[in-house]
């Protein structure tokens, strides 16, 4: 072969090059590109036509400045002109400049489609093969308008070469990723799955990147390609090493396109044909039984080609999860790789075996490399290595080991990488948590956490080892004693002193039989802290105070003595100042019954999803926490508060964001605005600083009896629907998905009129019974299948009565409640049954976000049953503003200059229930000359995603 | 049942070779950026690639990604891709490109990737599309590599 020599074909090129390189200053190199940008400028202007060669050297000339940085603004008509030079090297050059200059001037497609066109119907294979990558490189809209028709016929023709074919699979891909709804397979789908028997191994490698797309979208249609791969990759793994020629690498045959095959059956369950599963068990069985022979090559790029094909494998048995063989086989092959002298191998041993962790089939062979994996955390000297071993611990970690994997956790994080740190608190905070037999050693782990590292101690976790210790009797006594005795270190930590201030102020009580331990023992001890603490943490210790003179009556002196100093009366500090005047003034004044009820212990915390998972989840993407771990984990939480019901009247309260969610107990937190509800105050309430604050004695008064006496909202909507009634009547409901008020019913005799209101996961809903008749109804009763206040049971003749439902969204639902109205108008019984216009979107909260964010979060939606999609014919004109309303009455927030293409709308929401709140996006693809929508919604929730999907294509 | 990665993405996000200084000798992209973001990640990824030694694994995390690298004397090849990617395959096909860059220019050194830039191009597009492998036998492509040398 030739050797290609340096700027071979275009001297002047390679010249310019070397004078670059030899620049010695920044000044210099910039002198030398504006002489030769002059220079080529005058040639493009110049009065004698130039010639390709010569078009084609300038033209590369601007693209090297442009890849050192430099911006261009000229050339882009002379990169346009060589596309329609008949010779390869002119072509080549003007496609570069095209694809790499693309982005910073877009306006040059339409320019190039001509020429691309050209080419396509050339039937000449390289210059096919050009046109073709250059749209892979730019892969615009544009493009897939003018050739996604084309590119499938390429693709499947008979008479298309080989490497054209290759080209002509990956640019579909490309186009189908930008604008999938201009791909429309139909009618090529067979013979796009078909290509998986094609002879040609580079056909077969290119094509299969597609069907695996596609396959992903619409698996259905493609599910035949289970069957043909898993043929093809029975050829690969059983050839001889030597069979496959140029696809060899290193000895092993193919493994791009095993790597490929594994990875497309991936995107299904495993084949229900006993016969293809029983050859794609056996597949994988050679797969595992060839990581046990010698390596026929001591090469590394051999056991990397070969290893590749076995962690894919091994994704797939996973993915399976069906065939404990398998799984154990897989797991005890990574056990070996765990100690191999390859850091690669023991990283993703260590990876892969975090998911082989959450299999039931594999979770006991998991955990036999304890050990090893421990090992690994102490001595691999790469981080990555590490943090995957603390992964794997995590992911092993059940009742059996929960002990010592805490243990081995809390002594790494003693010399842990500053990186991992917070996560690793995380971890700990976690499975002390959801494994916590005894709570004393619960208690224990978290202030160990909190002394070992507590900068890393986020609010999440100390709030929550203080929410279950003010929830669980059994433990209080212990935590006042353990959080007294680390108190004493003379340096701790400012977390230890909040936990400590909080927890002696709830139960030091607990302890103070203790002479050494005595009430004012406890109280020099914590205030021996006061001085070198921030000021949230000098609030809290404050209210701790007010607290320790309703708990031991013998303090008060000494604690007025302090509060009435000077360095706390008159501190600058408005919030600590106004707490020491405050409490000051309620322990002089209030007799001793007040007090100790607006000290009283703290009620429980009402249980929500564990405040650390949450952060947890949040600082690793949604995917890191698989849903399985999250609701064992809630359940686990669940059981360690004593469960809801402790929670009593609590139920009322929501917060819009999870951080301010718990003890809420950052000093000088904003007073939510508005939200009248009692639910709402009493939130405000739990986020000042410290327990109950002086200043709001009366409104914590008024919200004691208040939250008893607010009418609790009928919790209906977890009741399933029965469904007796009538089907016309019942899809009535469905008008009013976007909107909230008008005519719910109307016949000749009664007109049932609605009006509705939402907020958060309440809501109330005014039904108007209006007689249109001039006779009296009389025995008029409406029962709702579940329960709701008595209506008046007499209507005159044009009278109307109202009749109010308070609701409250428990979980997610899809079946609406239904009403059923009976009474007598004249001598006739009327009976008539309706769905009550309460669907799940009405208790969306708009969420407002940027492009960046919106794209970012529906990235990590991305699990197949999180999403929902319908295309359907518009039953309506398709006019702009009428959606925009319609999507507006929706209840999402309509996002402006998300979407790349302003034809489309994006919309974000939360809906709130009392369960759970579930984030949802939407977008909806108006296709105009179609007259056809595309919907996609993603929601956490798989139901809700199918469930909005449902609502919203009967709405437009 | 888990999908790997996100469907509608291009697997390789970008490819990258760079030298210890910096230098960018080729930058493919698959994902749009502008030219800030480009300028921003080409460092980014330098900064966490130089500072790794031979004990170190070839894969490392960044941003929601990961990087795979292979460096070969003065010079990182660098592949970004999704975080659930098969990181050996990525390793190998690393390397088997740069074995056909050493067949095709003849024992392949820094320079020549500068002098030849053009070039380099399009032995990526034979090798890697739409951020996918089109084609892995180093014979096929050495092939059409030579048959598009000898065309004018």
């Amino acid at each position: 072969m030739p050797a290609v020599s340096k700027g071979d074909g275009m001297r002047g090129l390679a010249v310019f090059i070397s004078d670059i390189r030899n620049c010695k200053s920044k000044e210099a190199e910039i002198k030398r590109i504006n002489k030769e940008l002059a220079n080529i400028r005058s040639k493009f202007k110049g009065d004698k036509a130039l010639d390709g060669y010569s078009k084609k050297k300038y033209v590369c000339k601007l693209l090297f400045i442009f890849l050192l940085g430099h911006d261009i603004d000229f050339g882009h008509m002379e990169a346009v002109n060589l596309l329609s030079s008949n010779k390869y090297t002119e072509k080549q050059i003007g496609y570069l400049f095209i694809s790499v200059l693309v982005n910073s001037n877009s306006e040059l497609i339409r320019l190039i489609n001509n020429a691309i066109k050209n080419d396509l119907s050339s039937r000449n294979p390289t210059f096919m093969c050009l046109a073709l990558h250059c749209i892979a490189n730019v892969g615009s809209r544009e493009m897939a308008e003018a050739f996604a028709g084309e590119i499938p016929r390429i693709l499947v023709a008979g008479d298309t070469m080989d490497s054209v074919k290759q080209s002509a699979a990956l640019c579909l891909l490309r186009l189908y990723k930008t604008s999938p709804d201009l791909v429309l397979m139909g009618e090529w789908t067979s013979r796009v799955v078909h290509l998986l028997n094609d002879q040609h191994m580079g056909v077969v490698t290119a094509a299969i990147s597609l069907i695996t797309c596609l396959s992903q979208k619409n698996p259905d249609e493609f599910k035949t390609c289970v069957s043909l791969a898993v043929s093809r990759l029975s050829r690969i793994v059983s050839s001889a090493s030597t069979d496959l020629q140029d696809y060899t690498y290193y000895f092993v045959p193919a493994p791009w396109l095993s790597c490929k095959l594994l990875r497309l059956l991936q995107c299904y369950p495993p084949p229900e044909d006993g016969a293809v599963k029983g050859r794609l068990v056996e597949c994988l069985e050679t797969i595992l039984n060839k990581a046990q022979e010698p390596p026929k090559s001591k090469k590394v790029q051999h056991s990397n080609a070969k290893n590749a094909i076995l962690f894919e494998a091994i994704s797939l048995i996973i993915h399976y999860d069906s065939e404990p063989n398998l799984l154990v086989r897989a797991c005890n092959q990574l056990g070996q790789f765990l100690q191999h002298r390859e850091t690669n191998l023991r990283y993703l041993a260590l990876e892969s075996m975090c998911t082989l962790a959450s299999s039931e089939f594999s979770h006991e062979a998991v955990k036999t490399h304890i050990e090893t994996v421990i090992n690994a955390l102490k001595t691999e000297r790469d981080v990555s290595v590490r943090q995957r071993a603390a992964d794997l611990l995590y992911a092993m970690c059940d009742r059996s080991n929960a002990k010592q994997i805490v243990a081995e956790m809390l002594s790494y994080l003693e010399t842990a990488d500053y990186s991992i740190r917070e996560e690793m608190v995380l971890k700990v905070a976690i499975l002390a948590e959801k494994y916590a037999v005894d709570y004393s050693w619960y208690v224990d782990t978290i202030l160990n956490l909190i002394r070992i590292a507590g900068d890393y101690v986020s609010e999440e976790v100390w709030y929550r080892v203080i929410q279950i210790v003010i929830n669980r009797d059994d433990v209080q006594g212990y935590a006042a004693k353990t959080v007294f005795e680390a108190l004493q270190a003379p340096a701790c930590h400012e977390n230890m002193v909040k936990v400590g201030g909080y927890i002696l102020g709830e139960f030091g009580n607990l302890i103070a039989g203790d002479p050494r331990s005595s009430p004012l023992v406890q109280f020099n001890l914590l205030h021996s802290k006061f001085h070198l603490c921030s000021v949230p943490t000098r609030a809290l210790l404050l209210s701790a105070y007010i607290k320790f003179i309703n708990l031991f009556p013998e303090t008060k002196s000494t604690i007025q003595e302090v509060l009435r100093s000077d360095s706390q009366i008159r501190n600058s500090d408005v919030e600590l100042q106004q707490r020491a005047v405050e409490y000051l003034k309620l322990s002089s004044i209030a007799s001793t019954d007040v007090l100790a009820t607006v000290l009283e212990e703290m009620p429980p915390f009402p249980e929500r999803e564990s405040s650390i998972l949450a952060k947890l989840k949040k600082k690793k993407g949604p995917g890191a926490v698989s849903v399985n771990e999250l609701e064992e984990g809630k359940r686990e939480a669940g059981e360690l508060n004593g469960g809801g019901e402790r929670g009593g009247d609590s139920s009322a309260i929501s917060t819009p964001s999870p951080s301010a969610d718990l003890l809420g107990l950052r000093a000088g937190h904003p007073v939510t605005a508005a939200a009248p509800s009692a639910g709402s105050l009493l939130v405000d309430v739990f986020s000042e600083t410290g327990f109950i604050h002086y200043g709001r004695l009366m409104l914590l008064i008024f919200l004691r009896t208040h939250e008893r006496t607010i009418t609790k909202p009928v919790p209906f909507l977890a009741v399933p629907a029965c469904l007796s009634a009538s089907h016309t009547l019942l899809s009535l409901a469905l008008r009013f998905v976007c909107k909230n008020n008008g005519v719910l019913f109307e016949n000749q005799l009664l007109q049932i009129g609605i009006k509705s209101e939402y907020r958060q996961n309440l809501g109330r809903i005014y039904l108007f019974y209006g007689n249109k008749t001039s006779v009296q109804f009389v025995t008029f009763t409406t029962t709702l299948n579940v329960q709701s206040k008595p209506v008046e049971p007499l209507i005159e003749g044009g009278a109307q009565v109202q009749q109010v439902i308070n609701i409250e969204c428990l979980t997610d639902f899809s079946d609406a409640p239904l009403l059923n109205i009976k009474f007598r108008y004249g001598g006739a019984l009327q009976n008539l049954t309706l769905k009550l216009p309460v669907t799940i979107n009405k208790f969306f909260q708009p969420t407002e976000m940027a492009s960046h964010d919106f794209f970012q979060r529906w990235k990590q939606l991305s699990q197949p049953q999180q999403e929902a999609q319908k295309i359907f014919k518009a039953s309506h004109a398709m006019d702009t503003e009428v959606l925009k309303a319609k999507l507006l009455g929706l209840g999402m927030a309509l996002l402006e200059n998300v979407d790349p293409n302003p034809e489309n709308f994006v919309c974000a929401g939360v809906i709130q229930s009392k369960a759970q709140q579930v984030g949802s996006l939407l977008r909806l693809e108006p296709n105009a000359q179609a007259q056809m929508y595309r919907l996609t919604v993603r929601s956490s929730k798989d139901t809700v995603s199918k469930r909005l999907c449902e609502l919203l294509a009967e709405q437009f | 049942l888990r999908i790997k990665g996100n469907s509608m993405e291009s697997k390789i996000r970008f490819i990258l070779i760079q030298n210890r200084a910096g230098k960018t000798r080729l930058a493919k992209w698959y994902m749009q950026f502008d030219d800030d973001e480009k300028q921003k990640l080409i460092e980014e990824v330098h900064a966490v690639v130089t500072v790794r030694d031979a004990k170190h694994t070839n894969f490392v995390e960044f941003r929601n990604f990961k990087i795979i690298y292979r460096r070969y004397a003065g010079l990182y090849f660098c592949i970004c891709v999704d975080v659930t990617d098969n990181n050996l395959a990525y390793l190998e096909a690393i390397h088997n490109f740069v074995e056909v860059l050493n067949e095709y220019f003849h024992n392949v050194c820094e320079l020549d990737l500068v002098f030849n830039f053009y070039k380099v191009y399009t032995v990526v597009d034979e090798m890697f599309l739409a951020g996918e492998i089109r084609e892995t036998s180093q014979t096929k492509v050495l092939k059409q590599l030579l048959m598009l040398q000898s065309l004018e």
